[in-house]
């Protein structure tokens, strides 16, 4: 009997009876972090890492949710728990149960380059790990942070000198604060929107420190005179509420920015290639690293990962099926849509008209 | 290399024209001349031969970055451009070096023409092994023959006089025709003196936009010109002393492809450039493009095929005359003049493309209706008072193109797109009713909007049938309006026939596939009869080759289709 299964309701532990980022409503769900895909509203128990409660709490409301530091454990039922840092966003983790001597490693969504606005992805040795597979191509290779970031420096720049404002899209939830976290510079006042704005206090409250940010709107965008660099959801593309603002120069961070048709596909000006996921040499090293034989591959390029890891790694390696699957373009709008789904109902119907 | 890598990725993500132009203007500033006639030779669309044959690369990038080929292949289905997966697949340069761009072209790429299998392989490794992303995907894109960029040879042409300060005009007629990129070329070119010019030089080409608003908005009937829009090669025909030249709309020299015209260049008064159509032209009347295509890919005419289908130049302007550019010159004095020399030479081979009457709006639609019969593609409307323009300009010209044909049909194949559609089902293949039967009988893949097109994605994935490879079959379940140009014979193709330019006009969401159209309607829309298809009678067969380079993998042959669309050099 494995340790884990896959039901209708995603991952299920038999010896703990408890779910792991369940797709509909549990009695006790284990979540790696606060993406809608991951966690869901309606469970009677939550339990995650400590950093994640508050993050959690803001998406889905006042639940029952116990936090665990990283790295402290827990009897749930018959097995062990804990949770690792999985570097994919504020209070992200991977869960590791024990039963036994027998080890099983949850990565939810991680990734394996530094970012100053959550704690590293560290690999945990175990029996069967379950990767995500979002980006498990050979030709997602991220290029260096500081270099795309001088790139966006460039871009901010040569805008701010023309007059027109810099719209950067980006995940509410994440992505936004680490691109706030690693600007280069400031050539204008940065202005957000409010369904980000409602997420900086988390990050404040969790010692994450970030520039000085106002809220975007009509007025405070044109008082800046094209100089300003606004922050928003990419829902905000083609929308009354970027019309607003005069003349713009849009740009879309993402690791799907990479492919050069995407970035034409949602027509921006500019694709930053920064991604919340591992690369494709972040994932085969992760797995090489937690030592595991049994690889479960779930989210994203499943089918292509498992074939390259059961043939040219020699590892027990299937995909598995999850409710969010889908190919790379499904994969982009999705990535794009989540950001303001990720916020609270009321939150985002306040700001988006 | 690096700076035109550098200049490939500033064109390649901006939509922007002033930002294109200024990015241009600024790399010609910089550029040596060598580097500088390559670029331009480039980027106006002349194109490197295919050196080298994309299964090797790929079997080599794979090797190089340790991946299996299956992988490699799967990440090209991913991205939809060969040149771009295996840039970002490869492993980063171990060494930088930065060659010129000339450097690049004439040391590390014109080799491989010559080299053997093994050596090519040292040279891309070689390469591979000290460029970076961009300058691998621009190297890729050149040794496979493949080199475009998003940008209107006009405006590269606008930037480079900009940047050397030569007019417009005149650094487009120094541009047109056929020159070797050099850097004593490129001194030439942005020289203020002329006289260096060759005498076989063309002029540039006045394109229309087609007409959509209708024609009686163009103002006062009495101040255009119609004519009918001929179904051919655009051409110049040029005679300059001894020296003749026969030009098409790509600025291909093509006199040779066509020997029956050399005696009406050669009677050509020296000094005089005409502009017009080279026609398939037989027993007075136009033969369908079909029949002009057998002629393009030729090198050698054969008696047999000069009895097929022989060709005329159907005349309608003139550029110049005794030696001076008369393009400035209102039509209709070009027109008179032009009907002058015309009448002069009396060549059976040079024709003059007929004044279509009309004394009003009304009359012209009526001439319009009856283009599809008098074989033509529709009419072009010319402003009699109106210069010979450079390049695709609105106004002075239109053109008013037929109505197209029209038939349901139903999605049957699938296949992922390319470049901005890769990822997502794009390429199609529809087919209509024979007997019980659906047949293939039209590939598409434009008309659709964005949002339509991710919803067919979602349903294809949806009701999927069966895979072969890249292709998925569906099931006949949606239901689009097809439009497409014409119809031929085909025994290539399963129903027997081949339409031509189809693409989607919209999606029919209220037919169920049991009401969409019969091969009986499409062969009666095409004047034919059922027995014609069969492909042993079709001798005339006349073929519109749909067919991609299968070497050129998930291709489609959809996307090879619209390159013909916007490259065949009609007019």
């Amino acid at each position: 009997m494995p340790l884990v299964e896959t039901t209708e309701r995603g991952l299920y532990c038999r010896a703990g009876d408890f779910y792991v980022d369940p797709w509909s409503p549990v009695d006790r769900a284990l979540i790696t972090h606060s993406h809608s895909d991951h966690l869901r509203w309606g469970s009677k128990r939550y339990l995650t890492a400590a950093p994640n409660v508050p993050v959690l709490r803001a998406r889905v409301g006042p639940v029952d949710v116990e936090g665990l530091p990283y790295g402290e454990s827990q009897t749930v039922g018959g097995v062990q728990v804990s949770f690792h840092p999985a570097g994919h966003v504020l209070g992200s983790a991977q869960v590791r149960i024990e039963r036994g001597g027998e080890v099983c490693v949850v990565s939810g969504d991680y990734k394996t380059q530094p970012d100053p606005t959550c704690a590293s992805f560290e690999a945990v040795r175990c029996h069967h790990f379950i990767t995500e597979a979002t980006f498990a191509l050979p030709i997602y290779r991220w290029p260096r942070t500081a270099d795309v970031m001088q790139d966006f420096d460039t871009w901010w720049q040569a805008n701010a000198a023309e007059g027109r404002t810099s719209v950067v899209c980006a995940y509410a939830l994440g992505k936004a604060q680490r691109v706030l976290a690693e600007l280069a510079a400031e050539h204008g006042p940065i202005l957000v929107h409010g369904a980000l704005q409602r997420i900086l206090p988390l990050y404040e409250a969790a010692g994450v420190r970030l520039p000085t940010t106002a809220h975007a709107s009509a007025l405070s965008v044109r008082a800046a005179g094209g100089k300003a660099l606004v922050i928003a959801p990419p829902s905000v593309l083609g929308s009354a509420w970027l019309r607003k603002f005069g003349p713009v120069s849009t740009a879309l961070c993402s690791g799907w920015m990479r492919v050069r048709g995407t970035r034409r596909r949602r027509g921006v000006d500019r694709g930053f290639i920064l991604s919340d996921h591992a690369d494709w040499p972040g994932l085969c090293e992760s797995v090489a690293a937690t030592g595991a034989e049994e690889v479960w591959v779930t989210h994203g390029y499943t089918e292509p990962f498992a074939r390259y890891l059961s043939e040219e790694r020699r590892l027990n390696a299937v995909p598995i099926e999850t409710r969010f699957t889908g190919e790379t373009a499904d994969e982009a709008a999705t990535e794009a849509e989540d950001a303001t789904d990720v916020v609270p109902a009321e939150v985002a119907a306040g700001e988006v008209p | 290399m690096r700076r035109f890598a550098q200049l490939f990725r500033d064109l390649d993500r901006t939509t922007r024209t002033s930002e294109k132009t200024a990015h241009l203007v600024r790399y010609f500033g910089e550029a040596a001349p060598a580097d500088a006639a390559w670029a331009l030779y480039l980027l106006t669309g002349r194109k490197l031969k295919r050196l080298i044959k994309t299964r090797a690369l790929r079997e080599w990038a794979a090797e190089t970055a340790g991946v299996p080929l299956w992988l490699l292949e799967r990440s090209y289905e991913a991205v939809g451009d060969l040149g771009e997966t295996l840039a970002w697949i490869l492993p980063p340069p171990e060494s930088a070096v930065d060659q010129s761009l000339a450097a690049v072209i004439e040391q590390r790429i014109q080799p491989l023409a010559e080299a053997s299998p093994a050596q090519q392989a040292r040279i891309v490794r070689e390469a591979w092994r000290v460029f970076g992303e961009y300058e691998r995907l621009v190297f890729h894109k050149l040794i496979a023959g493949e080199f475009r960029v998003g940008v209107a040879q006009t405006l590269v042409v606008r930037a480079l006089a900009e940047a050397v300060g030569v007019p417009a005009p005149t650094m487009a007629h120094r541009l047109a025709g056929d020159w070797q990129p050099t850097a004593e070329m490129y001194e030439r070119l942005v020289a203020g003196d002329a006289a260096a010019d060759d005498p076989a030089r063309p002029y540039p080409f006045f394109l229309a936009y087609a007409l959509e608003e209708p024609c009686r908005t163009l103002g006062e009937p009495h101040e255009w010109q119609a004519e009918w829009k001929w179904d051919g090669i655009r051409g110049q025909a040029l005679r300059r002393g001894e020296t003749t030249a026969l030009w098409s709309r790509g600025e291909e020299l093509v006199t040779e492809r066509f020997p029956e015209l050399q005696p009406v260049l050669d009677a050509l008064p020296s000094g005089t450039v005409l502009d017009g159509e080279i026609l398939a032209w037989r027993d007075d009347r136009p033969l369908p493009f079909a029949a002009l295509q057998k002629r393009i890919g030729r090198k050698t005419v054969t008696p047999r095929i000069l009895k097929e289908a022989p060709t005329a130049f159907q005349s309608y302007d003139v550029l110049e005359y005794e030696g001076i550019d008369q393009r400035e010159r209102p039509l209709v004095e070009r027109r008179a003049l032009l009907e002058q020399i015309v009448a002069q030479v009396a060549q059976p081979r040079l024709r003059l493309s007929p004044i279509v009457p009309f004394g009003s709006w009304d009359e012209l639609e009526q001439q319009y209706a009856r283009a599809r019969a008098e074989q033509v593609e529709g009419l072009m409307l010319k402003q009699r008072d109106a210069p010979y323009g450079v390049g695709r300009r609105r106004g002075p010209w239109w053109k008013w193109k037929a109505e197209p044909y029209s038939i349901d049909a139903v999605l049957l194949y699938a296949q992922s797109g390319h470049g901005k559609r890769a990822g997502l089902y794009t390429d199609y293949t529809f087919g209509v009713w024979d007997m019980r039967r659906l047949v293939p009988v039209a590939k598409a893949y434009s008309g659709l909007t964005d949002e339509e097109i991710r919803e067919v994605d979602a349903f294809i994935r949806a009701h999927t049938l069966d895979k072969f490879g890249p292709v998925r079959e569906v099931e006949p379940r949606l239901v689009f309006e097809l439009h497409f140009e014409g119809i031929q014979v085909s025994s290539r193709h399963k129903a027997g026939i081949a339409v031509r330019f189809p693409r989607m006009h919209r999606w029919r969401r209220d037919k169920p596939p049991a009401e969409a159209d019969s091969l009986e309607t499409l062969v009666s829309l095409a004047g034919l009869h059922r027995e014609q298809l069969h492909p042993r009678i079709s001798r005339q067969a006349m073929l519109f080759d749909l067919g991609g380079d299968l070497d050129d993998g998930p291709t489609g042959t959809a996307a090879d289709s619209l390159d013909q669309e916007a490259e065949a050099p009609r007019s």
